[in-house]
C-alpha cells in the first residue's frame, strides 16, 4: 500500500515486517527516529520483540550478536561514531557467520564533529565481511531490508547485511513508499531457522580461537561466500520483484547507459539528483548516463565492467575519501577498468555539503574533459591555508 | 565453531584436555561453577586466558552451548542471549552465565556489565579474579592488589609495584541494587558451589567474583593454589562478602586474622615487600581496613 512516510518510519516498518525477535540500538543522530519508531511499535504491542535500550553501540552490536547466535532474528541500526564504536563487533558478527541486519544511517565521522551525511562511516567498514547495500531512496531502503534478511539468512550465505541510507536525506525525508503487507512479507521471508545456534539440546561452541592453521580458511570461506552472493543477487532480485513488483535488490542500476558516452558512477541518494541532471542534459542532446552501485559488498566487478563497456568518459562520485589515497568507489572502479577509459573521480558531499544540480553539471563537464585522478569538488578556497590553495590551482 | 564430543559431557560440562597451566585457579573455578550450574546453561565468555585455553579450534572443553566474541562484551552478548530466550519463551528453563577475568570485568567490561545489571537481565556474571592481565603477560588491571609486581606496575628504585588498591567491583555491582552480588574464593569450593546455586535460583541479574590464584602471574607454586587462596581470605586481603539488593547481608568471619606476610611470602609478585617493613605495614593496613570496613572479625 502506498503511503507518504518519513524515511525512518518506512525503514522501521520494514524491519518490523521482518519480525525480529530482538532489537537493540543506541541513539545517535540521524538514526534516532528509526529506533524510536521501533520502540513505539513494541510499546503499542505491534511488534513482538525484546527491545533493549543498551548503554552503547558496542553493546547494541554485542546484544544482536548474542541474540542471533541464540537463533533469533535481530535488528540494529546506527550511524557514524556509533558504527565506529561497533567496529570490532561488526567484524566479529561476520566472522561468526551471524546474519544480523543493520541499517546504517550514513553520517560523517569526527573530527570535526559533524552530524550530517556522507558515506565515510560504512565505507570504513567495507572490509568487515558484511554485505553492503546502498539505497537511493526510501522505497529501496525498505526493499533492501526485507530482501537483505533473506539473502543474509540463506543457509549457504549466513552473513550479516548492512543497508546504508543517507542520513537526513533519506532518514528524515518524506517520500511515497509502497509498504508491503505483513502477509506478503511472511510469505517471502520464512521464520529464521539457522543451521547452527546456541541450543541446549545440541551444544556447540561459537567463537573459538583460530590459530594460524585455520584462520586463513575462515577468511577465505567468507570471501568465497561473498562471490557466491554476487551470483545469487540477480536471481534473488527477480524473486523479490515477482513478490513485490520492484527490482530494488540488484547489483547495479543502469540508467540510460545504452548510448551514453559519459557515465557517472555513484551510490545512494545522490543518484536521484544525478538522474534529474541526466534527464535535462539529454534534452540538450548530451548522451549522459548513470551507473548506480547498489551492492557495494560483494563488489560487482564483472557487472561494472559490463555496464561501463560502452562508456568513454567515466566520472566516479564518492561521498568518502581514503585520506592519502582516493575515494573508495573510484579506487575500486579504476581497478576493474582497462586504461582505455577516460576515468575521473570526484569527492563530494562530505559532512552534509549538498551535491547540487550545478555540482553534478560541473562533475559531468570535468568527466568529459577527464581529470585522470580523484579530486575534491566544491572546495571553498577561502577556508584553506594558502599553501594548499596553491597546490589546488 | 566445532561440534562438541558429547560423550565427554555426561556429568561435567567443563572437562580436562584444555591447555591451562598446572595449578590454574581460574580453571578450577570454572569447573566448580559449571558443575554447580549444570547442563541447562548457556555461557557467554569474554576474551582472556579461559577462552584461549579452553576453546582452541577445533576443540572445546565446554559441554554446554558456549559463545565467545570479544574482550569487553560478554555481558552484552549474554543480554542478547537472554533476550532471545525470553522472546522464545525459554528463559525459565535456561540459565545464562557471562564470564570474564578481572580485566574483562572491572576494566574494559565494566560498562557492558553495568548496562546488563541496570536492564535487569536474568544473567549470572562470574568474574574470575586473578588480579592482572595474565593472558597478555601479567599486566596490571584495576583489580591488581596494592604493591603487586606486574609487568606494567614493575618494582623499581621509585616503585614498590602497583600503587593503587583493588577496584571494589563487587560493591559497584551491588550498588545497582541487584538481587545478589558476592565474592568467593576458589580456596573454598563448597562456598563457590553454594553461591553459584544460590545465584542461579534467583531471577534477575547476579554478580559473583571468585578469587583465583594464577601460579604464572603470581609466581607461586602450582600445588599451592588452594592454600594461597585460603591465605588471602584468612589475612583479610580478600573479603568474602554477600550483598542482596544493595545491602551487605553476610561476610565470612575471620576472628583471628593472619598477618599479611603469611600470604605475601607465598608469591614472587610480593617478594620485594618481605624485607621492607614500611611496605609490609602499608599492606597490613589494607587488610586491616577491609576487616573493619566489612566487619570481618
Amino acid at each position: 500500500m502506498k503511503k507518504f512516510l518519513e524515511g525512518s518510519w518506512a525503514m522501521a516498518d520494514a524491519a518490523k515486517l521482518c519480525r525480529p525477535g530482538v532489537v537493540a540500538a543506541y541513539p545517535i543522530t540521524p538514526q534516532t527516529h528509526i529506533v524510536e519508531h521501533l520502540a513505539q511499535f513494541v510499546a503499542d504491542g505491534n511488534l513482538d520483540a525484546q527491545a533493549l535500550n543498551v548503554e552503547s553501540e558496542h553493546s547494541a552490536a554485542s546484544v544482536v550478536l548474542g541474540a542471533q547466535a541464540a537463533g533469533v532474528r535481530s535488528f540494529t541500526c546506527t550511524s557514524s561514531q556509533g558504527l565506529m564504536l561497533m567496529g570490532e563487533v561488526v567484524f566479529c558478527i561476520a566472522g561468526m557467520r551471524l546474519p544480523v541486519m543493520m541499517i546504517c544511517a550514513n553520517r560523517a565521522l569526527s573530527a570535526p564533529i559533524n552530524i550530517w551525511n556522507d558515506q565515510q562511516d560504512s565505507i570504513a567498514l567495507r572490509d568487515s565481511g558484511w554485505i553492503q547495500f546502498y539505497a537511493e531512496n526510501n522505497q529501496e531502503a525498505v526493499d533492501l531490508v526485507i530482501s537483505g534478511y533473506k539473502i543474509g539468512e540463506n543457509p549457504k550465505v549466513m552473513l550479516p547485511v548492512m543497508v546504508c541510507v543517507d542520513g537526513f536525506i533519506l532518514t528524515h525525508g518524506m517520500e511515497t513508499v509502497d509498504m508491503p503487507t505483513q502477509e506478503e512479507v511472511d510469505k517471502f521471508l520464512p521464520k529464521y531457522n539457522p543451521p547452527y545456534k546456541l541450543d541446549l539440546n545440541d551444544p556447540m561452541s561459537f567463537g573459538l580461537l583460530g590459530d594460524p592453521s585455520v584462520y586463513t580458511e575462515t577468511r577465505f570461506a567468507i570471501h568465497k561466500t561473498m562471490e557466491e552472493v554476487l551470483a545469487m543477487i540477480p536471481k534473488a532480485g527477480e524473486e523479490y520483484k515477482k513478490a513485490f513488483g520492484r527490482d530494488s535488490l540488484r547489483l547495479v542500476e543502469e540508467y540510460k547507459l545504452d548510448d551514453a558516452d559519459t557515465v557517472l558512477v555513484a551510490m545512494g541518494s545522490v543518484c536521484g539528483t544525478i538522474k534529474d541532471v541526466i534527464d535535462s542534459e539529454r534534452e540538450k542532446g548530451n548522451k549522459v548516463g548513470l551507473l548506480k552501485v547498489v551492492t557495494y559488498r560483494p563488489f560487482p566487478k564483472e557487472q561494472i565492467v559490463k555496464s561501463l563497456s560502452k562508456a568513454k568518459n567515466i566520472g566516479v562520485v564518492d561521498k568518502d575519501i581514503s585520506l592519502g589515497s582516493d575515494g573508495a568507489l573510484f579506487t575500486e572502479v579504476k581497478a576493474v577498468l582497462d586504461s582505455s577509459k577516460n576515468l575521473s573521480g570526484f569527492v563530494a558531499g562530505l559532512g552534509g555539503r549538498d551535491i547540487t544540480v550545478s555540482t553534478i553539471k560541473e562533475i559531468i563537464s570535468s568527466t568529459k574533459k577527464g581529470t585522470g585522478s580523484c579530486t575534491f569538488v566544491d572546495l571553498n578556497k577561502d577556508l584553506l591555508f594558502e599553501e594548499f590553495t596553491v597546490v589546488e590551482e | 565453531m566445532s561440534k562438541t564430543e558429547r560423550e565427554h559431557f555426561t556429568e561435567h560440562f567443563y572437562v580436562s584436555g584444555h591447555t591451562a597451566c598446572a595449578g590454574c585457579g581460574q580453571s578450577m573455578g570454572v569447573r566448580i561453577v559449571m558443575d554447580a550450574a549444570g547442563k541447562n546453561t548457556i555461557v557467554a565468555n569474554s576474551t582472556g586466558c579461559l577462552e584461549v585455553f579452553s576453546s582452541k579450534a577445533p576443540e572445546s572443553a565446554f559441554g554446554v552451548p558456549w559463545v565467545h566474541s570479544l574482550f569487553e562484551n560478554s555481558a552484552a552478548v549474554a543480554s542478547g542471549i537472554e533476550a532471545a530466550l525470553r522472546h522464545e519463551g525459554k528463559i525459565d528453563d535456561t540459565r545464562v552465565i557471562s564470564q570474564a577475568g578481572d580485566g574483562g570485568t572491572g576494566d574494559i567490561g565494566l560498562q557492558a556489565i553495568s548496562g546488563m545489571l541496570e536492564r535487569g537481565h536474568d544473567v549470572l556474571f562470574v568474574c574470575y579474579d586473578n588480579e592482572a592481565y595474565m593472558n597478555t603477560g601479567i599486566q596490571r588491571s584495576g583489580l591488581t592488589p596494592f604493591y603487586a609486581n606486574t609487568t606494567t606496575s614493575p618494582v623499581g628504585k621509585q616503585s614498590e609495584g602497583n600503587p593503587r588498591p583493588k577496584k571494589p567491583v563487587v560493591e559497584i555491582c551491588a550498588a545497582h541494587h541487584i538481587p545478589y552480588a558476592a565474592t568467593a574464593s576458589v580456596g573454598n569450593p563448597k562456598d563457590v558451589e553454594r553461591k553459584v546455586k544460590k545465584a542461579l535460583s534467583i531471577r534477575g541479574p547476579k554478580y559473583l567474583q571468585i578469587h583465583v590464584p594464577c601460579p604464572l602471574g603470581w609466581k607461586s607454586e602450582g600445588g599451592q593454589t588452594i592454600e594461597i587462596a585460603k591465605l588471602a581470605v584468612a589475612t583479610g586481603l580478600y573479603p568474602i562478602v554477600e550483598y542482596e539488593y544493595g545491602k551487605l547481608v553476610r561476610v565470612q568471619k575471620i576472628p583471628s586474622p593472619k598477618p599479611v606476610q603469611e600470604y605475601l611470602k607465598t608469591q614472587g609478585r610480593f617478594k620485594h615487600l618481605i624485607k621492607n617493613a614500611q611496605a609490609l605495614k602499608q599492606v597490613q593496613e589494607v587488610a586491616d581496613k577491609n576487616i573493619e570496613y566489612y566487619g570481618l572479625k
